[in-house]
């Protein structure tokens, strides 16, 4: 199968792909096109011009600086991954592009293309937010930052404007001290995930100071379960803390179910896979 | 550079091919497997479900492993791509093609050129995968008849023979 007709324009530069965007309502942004060419191959996107951002190497840098972890848009995941320092400050990242899609998958999704497609299973962008990331956007009113909590809308989208493009990402170095990890239970024939959790803890003289759950695959959207968020803070994360998380981890969200998961047997993964990513991410430590 | 094509209209793609500079006038909207099957000839490369999943296609594109049915031509243009036709040596079998004929991997052979070109990436990064790193690795990439025993196999036995191990 193939897709409906398309003008096609390769961008020389962000603010020319931000030009032809802003003249053109029914252009899409072409980055790894791994999600997007499977939907416009099913036509369920048919949008009339794709704009591909693959000669713009200037969105293609990964560099820590000042405490802040810089990725560049069209970074795939196999070169964040191989990025220097990133699988030693942030061990949920490696974990988490592990079991993501399949090997060409993460040799051609880029970092931008995933949160700005926010797929509502998908793995990154639940670890993003976890580890309090943002966004850079430019567009024609200019270059703006979208805080994560900010950029996650519903199920595909997203707060960006119809003429942005997400140019870089940023997340903040953890402190010393800080653990992260990503687990997911994923679906036998898609590996998508039926129900994932990415934490990121910072602990301080033996205690949890500050605690970020994140939850995808049952949500519309990743979600903070802030009732396990607020279960850890304070606690030793010593197994009576894990449990009173594990237990209210779903409380407050609203999980969705379809024929192969329900609502309810989603809600108890999610506490499953909490005290999993909890395990792998002291066990990285 | 850039590029500009209407949506009616073709464009002239050029790519090395195997080593060959080839060239076809193609809409934007041609994938990269159509472009090699139909415009230059090259059927090794297969088409198995339409929906990116399968990894019957998979070619190498400057290098990197790609399902061809996930790139349009046009993204392509210029650059360096080599199909399961380029892998034997004037006839002689690539130790890859070697191993899943020594070792049985595949019994209708459709989803056998994309299992090599899979198996090559993941070879190149890893050369001495183990057996959950090798079914891990080929995951994009679905066969129907063998339940993927002879298959891993065939991998291992590669990795051997290119390692200089003994057999």
């Amino acid at each position: 199968m193939f897709p409906t007709s398309f003008a096609y324009h390769r961008a020389t530069s962000v603010s020319d792909a931000v030009t032809t965007l802003a003249s053109n309502p029914d252009a899409k942004i072409l980055a790894g096109g791994y999600s997007l060419i499977p939907a416009m191959k099913l036509r369920l996107a048919a949008p009339g011009l794709l704009v591909d951002l693959g000669g713009l190497d200037e969105l293609r840098g990964v560099s820590i600086a000042g405490g802040q972890l810089s990725i560049g848009a069209m970074v795939t995941y196999n070169q964040f991954r191989d990025a220097d320092g990133v699988a030693a400050a942030f061990p949920a990242i490696p974990e988490c592009i592990y079991g993501l899609g399949d090997q060409q998958v993460r040799e051609h999704g880029t970092i931008g293309g995933a949160l700005a497609h926010n797929d509502p299973a998908a793995d990154f962008p639940p670890v993003f937010l976890a580890l309090g990331g943002s966004v850079e956007a430019t567009g024609a009113n200019g270059t703006r930052i979208i805080a994560g909590e900010d950029l996650f809308v519903d199920l595909w989208t997203t707060s960006l404007e119809l003429d942005e493009v997400i140019t870089s990402v940023t997340i903040p170095v953890p402190a010393d001290g800080s653990i992260s990890g990503y687990v997911k239970h994923q679906h036998p024939a898609s590996g998508y995930a039926v129900a994932g959790v990415a934490v990121a803890i910072t602990l301080s003289g033996g205690s949890v100071e500050s605690a970020s759950v994140v939850v995808t695959g049952g949500t519309s959207k990743p979600s903070h379960a802030a009732a396990a968020e607020a279960a850890l803070v304070g606690t030793a994360l010593d197994e009576a803390a894990i449990d009173a998380a594990v237990a209210v981890a779903a409380d407050g969200l609203d999980i969705n179910g379809d024929s192969y998961a329900s609502a309810e047997f989603r809600s108890h993964l999610v506490g499953v896979v909490l005290r999993r990513a909890i395990g792998q991410a002291r066990s990285r430590a | 550079m850039a590029m500009d094509v209407a949506a009616d209209a073709k464009v002239l793609v050029t790519v090395t091919v195997n080593g060959q500079e080839r060239s076809a006038e193609v809409e934007p909207r041609t994938l990269l497997v159509h472009f090699l099957r139909d415009n230059l000839g090259l059927t090794g490369t297969h088409v198995g479900c339409d929906t990116s999943q399968c990894g019957a296609c998979v070619v190498t594109i400057d290098g990197k492993t790609a399902k061809s049915c996930t790139k349009f031509a046009v993204q392509v243009d210029g650059a360096d791509v080599e199909t399961i036709e380029g892998l034997a040596d004037n006839g002689t079998l690539h130790p890859i093609q070697e191993a899943f004929w020594e070792q049985h991997g595949l019994q209708c052979g459709y989803c056998t050129p994309g299992m090599i070109m899979s198996t090559r990436s993941l070879l190149e990064r890893n050369p001495n995968p183990t057996e959950e790193q090798i079914r891990h690795e080929l995951e994009g990439n679905m066969c129907r008849c063998t339940g993927y025993q002879n298959i891993v196999r065939s991998v291992q036995y590669a990795a051997e023979t290119m390692n200089g191990g003994d057999d």
